[in-house]
């Protein structure tokens, strides 16, 4: 029986630890995917692109196969709920990093030179937010008492994130270097769509937050 | 042998309203939190009972029959069945009963009543480890939780692997836990039939032997089984899931303590290690395993720092110290004035 219960328990973990790492590349990828855009390597762009919607499609079928096995083994009785739900809210991270890039591959955004240092910062804040809960999330498995720190690392790329994109929406729609009112509108459109990353990854370091208190011995 | 069916009826029963309630003592939180299954909890529950009664029973029950040497087969009667009428009665009104107190209770109440002298010494030996018994197990769980919380966060295992280590936990505690309330509690349902067993020793080849009291500690552990199975599950969703909320980690913690505090006041093997050693043993009394959990739970309550500590459920257990023995006595009493002057029975022997 004690071998049963490991081998289940040590198949989860591995896919939990999969799941996480996928998540920590969508969050690489989408970053890399945005700065290769903005500085114009549209191919580059495009196989990021390609890597991202891979991603996704991986990140879901392990998820999906986790929360079967939970299920299936009834395992983790108590925690099932919370640990599902941190799965799907980490995917959601996945699903709107691909999302992003959909959107630039879709709409081919032109993106003003004084604009794109902005972009490139802001997606570099939001792909290190993911990075940082997914530290979280992994804390949250093996050892609680450091979700609190990484949960505070999530703020402060949040806010920083949000500083950014401020600063860029108020460039754009200051400026006389772009002209038309639809392509200022535009810019706050992406700006706003890649700072949604950071605030999906602050929204689950919350969940996070009440997770590990629950989770204390 | 049908009149010794009959006679012997309310023992079983007292032991079936054990099983029922005392079963989720030790598995509630598992099954509650559907860490074990129940089918899985009852049979190793009801298994190590058995085994804890037959093997380990005799030192708790002497202690018993040292308070009262009842010795006639219908006061036995009477005895168990107004401990067990107290037990439900105080099941009812919701208070954490122990069978302990209300078979003690009884006990003085035919001593009473055949004018039999109470050994004081026994009594106060008796009542001493009801006090104590809950305060060894806050120590113990006390302990064991600040050790468990150590560990778990030193050696930054994950969740997954922590809850299959839990669920083994859950298991081997919980069979250690049976095992003592078998060897602790089997006194309080069938200790006041031993000095009118009906039973003979048996012996099989010189290989196999099993005295008349165990056969009766086999019957006993039996009823005990027979209310685990028909009955604690309803008892064991309502451990698990109301009155004390626990993980299933602080819940290992909490029957690890209590169980210890069982065999403690059970085992003989340790009583005569630590006699021959000339070190102070524990009393072998049959304690509440109830007030066990209540206490290692208060125990756990102070290691998180005394927060959440129900004040009502230690009043109340204080209570029962009082009030359980002496419902009992009172009842075991009345009924063997009815059953000596009603039904022309024999209660006691001078």
């Amino acid at each position: 029986m004690p071998k049963f219960f490991n081998s289940k328990s040590k198949q989860l973990e591995g896919d939990i630890d999969g799941f996480l790492d996928r998540v920590t590349t969508a969050g690489l990828i989408f970053q890399e995917g945005v700065k290769a855009y903005v500085i114009g390597k549209k191919d580059k762009f495009e196989r990021n692109f390609k890597d991202i919607t891979a991603l996704e499609s991986d990140a879901d079928n392990i998820r999906r196969d986790i929360k079967h096995k939970l299920y299936t083994y009834m395992l983790i009785p108590e925690s099932r709920g919370d640990v599902l739900g941190l799965l799907e809210t980490l995917d959601d991270i996945v699903d709107i990093c691909e999302k992003v890039l959909e959107q630039f591959s879709i709409e081919s955004p032109d993106i003003p030179e004084f604009l794109k240092s902005d972009f490139i910062e802001l997606a570099e804040l939001s792909s290190k937010t993911v990075e940082e809960v997914v530290k979280a999330a992994r804390a949250f498995f093996r050892e609680i008492g450091m979700v609190s720190n990484y949960v505070n690392k999530v703020h402060f790329y949040e806010h920083e994130a949000d500083d950014v994109e401020e600063h860029l929406k108020r460039n754009a729609f200051n400026s006389d270097k772009i002209k038309r009112f639809s392509h200022k509108v535009h810019m706050r459109y992406f700006a706003e769509k890649i700072a949604a990353v950071s605030d999906v990854a602050e929204s689950v370091a919350e969940r996070l937050s009440v997770y590990a208190i629950k989770r204390r011995i | 042998m049908l009149t010794i069916i009959f006679f012997l009826s309310s023992g079983l029963f007292l032991g079936w309203s054990l099983g029922a309630n005392d079963a989720a003592n030790i598995f509630g939180t598992a099954v509650g939190t559907k860490m074990i299954k129940f089918k899985t909890a009852a049979l190793i529950c009801s298994m190590f009972i058995i085994l804890g009664a037959v093997v380990s029973g005799a030192g708790a029950s002497h202690t018993l029959g040292e308070l009262g040497a009842v010795n006639q087969l219908a006061g036995a009667f009477i005895v168990a069945l107004a401990a067990a009428v107290t037990v439900m009665w105080m099941t009812k009104a919701g208070l954490p009963v122990s069978t302990s107190q209300a078979i003690v209770g009884a006990i003085i109440g035919w001593n009473f009543f055949s004018q039999t002298a109470t050994s004081m010494s026994s009594l106060s030996k008796i009542v001493g480890t009801w006090i104590f018994s809950p305060i060894l197990s806050a120590l113990f769980a006390f302990l064991f939780f600040h050790i468990t919380k150590r560990i778990v966060e030193r050696s930054r295992i994950h969740l997954m692997r922590l809850d299959s280590y839990t669920r083994i936990g859950l298991l081997v505690v919980g069979a250690f836990g049976s095992y003592s309330l078998g060897a602790n509690n089997i006194g309080n349902v069938m200790g006041v039939f031993i000095n009118s067993s009906p039973f003979k020793d048996i012996t099989l080849e010189g290989l196999f032997y099993l005295s008349s009291i165990q056969q009766l500690f086999l019957l006993g552990g039996i009823a005990i089984a027979f209310g685990v199975f028909t009955y604690s599950k309803k008892v064991m969703m309502t451990v698990g899931s109301g009155i004390f909320k626990l993980s299933p980690v602080t819940a290992l913690i909490v029957v690890l303590a209590s169980s210890i505090t069982l065999f403690l006041f059970a085992s003989q093997g340790l009583h005569n290690l630590l006699t021959s050693l000339n070190l102070p043993a524990f009393p072998l009394v049959p304690v509440s395993s109830s007030q066990a959990v209540v206490g290692s739970v208060m125990g756990i309550s102070l290691a998180k720092g005394g927060r959440n500590i129900n004040y009502k459920k230690l009043s109340q257990i204080s209570m029962g110290w009082i009030a359980t023995p002496l419902a009992s006595a009172i009842l075991a009493y009345v009924a063997l004035f009815f059953m000596q002057n009603v039904f022309m029975q024999s209660v006691f022997k001078l």
